[in-house]
């Protein structure tokens, strides 16, 4: 079967790196097709007629001619420029975050829906002046359910017993909960409240207008960003590069 | 890169290799420019490396600014004619000739080299804030026109300036986000003609 010389996608602008004189090669999270890449051509020019629909964070719907290596983007339209994500610094970094998480779990041409709608819908939430943390929780625990690398929560992922409401741990290594009998043959573990626990299993389960009746407090959010981080980043074998954005400006707004 | 078998001296394909190096430069192009070179008169060519030369050699980094030049301070800096009130703050030296081509703006410059990208991992330590701060400090700017690029990462840097410079009482300017001159409206976008409609002004 040929395949159609041009083709139309729904897509969300995740990443961009400039490529000679005025174009980008921009990668785009599409509903059907995974994580596409595709060349901007002439986008860094002030008169581009592309440009604004092309811009990081903006749902658009983008048509594309097949290209010997990478195929060109001929048209574009945008379907929602989430402005408020790109008029406030804090929310822009943390719609940043979601972007590069994206760009890192999946790989080209290879369909996720349940991501791309994941994606979609929660930088929705930013725009809406919810708690940013619990949105990004939410996000972490649900895109680790797209992707394959769901933590278990539930049981000790080692012996399978139920766990108890003691201190138990979780460990990255086995992407999950350990009881306390089994965390001490694992060098790699890390004691978990019970409380946190609980509210990850909660947003675990839970749509976004449930888990956001949750109430974190300073402690406990900071306890489940950690608990968080360490999976991702274990599971990437690298630095989440925006994270470190992200915690500058925190500490800026404590000061 | 697999050079294949050798049909030319060791001096070609050296020059060749060092030109492919450049931006916008492939292997073709830079072969193309090699022969080019190889038939130009000599003195062409020494030019040439001349200027590339001194362009290593004779220029630096503004101590105040931080643009490029061969005179510390530069001579802008320096320049006693102009409007030492205000401050345009830019991501790149090229900015600078862009501005200064329009000739209406009469004031300082400072430069960032660069523009907080968070997913690149480039934060505000990266780029020249600190500096910009302690320029800042006790001196007679009252004005700063935040100037860096109108994408998401040069919004994000200006977010983030105007964030740390009004507190020092200093009046915060943005460039006007339009539609730019000779375009047309229908191919505008959301953001773009969001602005302008915001930014709009009596005629």
């Amino acid at each position: 079967m040929s395949k159609l010389r041009t083709y139309q996608t729904e897509a969300i602008i995740i990443k961009k790196t400039k490529l000679g004189e005025a174009d980008r090669i921009l990668t785009l999270y599409t509903p059907h097709m995974g994580k596409i890449q595709g060349v901007a051509k002439g986008v860094r020019r002030p008169r581009s007629k592309l440009a604004g629909h092309l811009e990081l964070l903006t749902h658009s719907l983008v048509s594309l001619a097949r290209g010997r290596n990478l195929d060109t983007i001929t048209g574009s339209q945008t379907i929602n420029s989430f402005l408020p994500l790109k008029s406030d610094l804090d929310l822009s970094a943390h719609a940043l975050y979601l972007t590069e998480l994206v760009s890192q779990f999946t790989v080209d041409h290879l369909e996720n829906y349940p991501l791309f709608q994941l994606l979609l819908d929660t930088l929705g939430y930013l725009c809406q002046s919810v708690s940013k943390e619990l949105a990004l929780r939410y996000f972490e625990l649900h895109l680790l359910d797209a992707v394959g690398y769901r933590p278990q929560l539930q049981q000790c992922v080692a012996c399978h017993s139920p766990l108890e409401p003691v201190v138990n741990s979780f460990c990255p290594v086995v992407g999950g909960m350990l009881c306390p009998g089994c965390s001490q043959r694992q060098p790699f573990s890390y004691p978990l409240s019970v409380n946190t626990l609980k509210v990850l299993r909660f947003i675990q389960n839970s749509d976004f207008s449930t888990a956001n009746k949750l109430k974190l407090d300073a402690e406990l959010s900071q306890q489940l960003e950690t608990v968080l981080r360490r999976y991702l980043k274990y599971l990437l074998e690298r630095e989440i590069k925006s994270t470190a954005w992200l915690d500058s400006l925190k500490r800026g707004n404590h000061d | 890169m697999n050079q294949g078998p050798i049909f030319t001296t060791e001096a070609v394909s050296r020059l060749i290799q060092e030109l492919n190096k450049l931006p916008g430069i492939g292997p073709k192009s830079a072969q193309r420019l090699a022969y080019h070179l190889l038939r130009a008169p000599l003195e062409e060519a020494r030019q040439l490396a001349d200027a590339i030369l001194s362009l290593k050699q004779q220029t630096k980094l503004c101590s105040v600014c931080f643009n490029v030049t061969d005179t510390d301070p530069c001579a802008i800096c320096r320049n006693d004619q102009r409007d030492r009130t205000k401050l345009c703050i830019v991501e790149q030296p090229q900015d600078i000739l862009a501005i200064a081509h329009t000739g209406v703006y009469h004031g300082l410059y400072h430069v960032l080299h660069g523009a907080i990208s968070p997913t690149e991992g480039v934060g505000a330590d990266d780029i020249r804030v600190k500096e910009l701060l302690k320029r800042l400090e006790g001196s007679p700017i009252q004005e700063v026109i935040l100037a860096t690029n109108t994408n998401l990462e040069g919004e994000q840097t200006a977010l983030y300036l105007h964030r740390l410079i009004l507190p020092l009482g200093i009046r915060v300017t943005r460039l006007a986000c339009g539609l730019p001159f000779g375009t047309e409206l229908e191919y505008a976008d959301d953001v773009t003609l969001t602005r302008a409609l915001e930014g709009r002004q009596e005629f």
